[in-house]
């Protein structure tokens, strides 16, 4: 029986991983961002159709969203710090696998400042 | 007596590569991918903070929130910036994933042809109303606009 190739960059492991969160995420949030300015040109409609529209964000659904909408931000920005280290730093692709757990110790650091600042808001009183 | 004529020595070689008239475009994409993602990690964490973190968070942000925001020309800078740099970043993106997923020519053809719809409209409206937006439309009540309307 043959066996798969060890140690290509994109066959599993920490590198492939990675690369698909990456490609995961951004399309998420390019979505996100044609809706977002959609609902921000409600500006140009009335103050009333844009505080009805960006009310429906303030509730506990939507704040969970925001807050994977964010989760998903904070990924794709410091994974894609740790891509262009891959591309230009020349010891880049030594570090890589070191560098996605740094990128992952960020994250959580991030969202743990940010989750309850953000939950705060959302489920609080007011 | 012959003359024999020997061609010159040192003459250009025939050029190699770069035969088929292909432009560098995928290497300014790729180029363009890095230096916009470094600028619209700054932006949108600005954005980020200003939004969702500073003051009450999400829960003020309405009408008077932005309006306050874009009496600012930092502010109306800052989010056309991120608008351009996020919308063609984020289109060369899914273009990307189109390439790799999309088998049948047919297929990325419909596909992007979307896409860049969706880019032109997105791009223009968003800049639109950064552009012609009015703080203090006429006939609004006045709890729903920011201090300076009235003022």
């Amino acid at each position: 029986m043959p066996e798969a190739p060890a140690g290509t960059l994109y066959r599993g492991r920490e590198g492939m991983w990675s690369w698909v969160a990456h490609r995961v995420t951004g399309f998420l949030i390019f979505f996100f961002l044609l809706v977002h300015v959609l609902d921000t040109a409600l500006v140009r409609v009335s103050p009333e159709a844009y505080n009805a529209v960006i009310g429906t964000y303030k509730n506990p659904i939507m704040g969970l969203g925001e807050a994977g909408l964010v989760a998903a931000i904070v990924l794709h920005a410091f994974n894609g710090i740790r891509v262009m280290l891959v591309d230009f730093w020349s010891k880049g692709t030594r570090y890589h696998r070191v560098m996605l757990w740094v990128v992952v110790g960020l994250f959580v650091v991030t969202m743990a400042f940010f989750l309850p600042r953000h939950l705060g808001n959302v489920f609080g009183g007011e | 007596m012959t003359t024999t004529t020997i061609a010159a020595p040192r003459s250009r070689p025939p050029r190699r590569g770069r035969t088929t008239g292909r432009s560098n475009y995928e290497l300014y994409a790729w180029v363009f991918m890095r230096a916009s993602g470094v600028l619209l990690l700054v932006l949108i964490f600005g954005h980020l903070f200003m939004n969702l973190i500073a003051g009450d968070g999400i829960k003020a942000v309405d009408f008077g929130f932005v309006a306050g925001k874009w009496a600012s020309p930092l502010w109306q800078v800052w989010d056309l910036l991120m608008l351009w740099l996020a919308m063609i970043h984020g289109t060369n993106g899914i273009r990307t994933i189109i390439n790799d997923y999309a088998e049948r020519t047919g297929t990325r053809v419909v596909l992007k042809t979307a896409l860049y719809l969706a880019f032109t409209v997105t791009v223009v409206l968003g800049t639109l109303v950064i552009f012609t937006f009015d703080p203090c439309p006429a006939g609004a009540s006045a709890d729903l606009l920011p201090s300076f309307c009235t003022g």
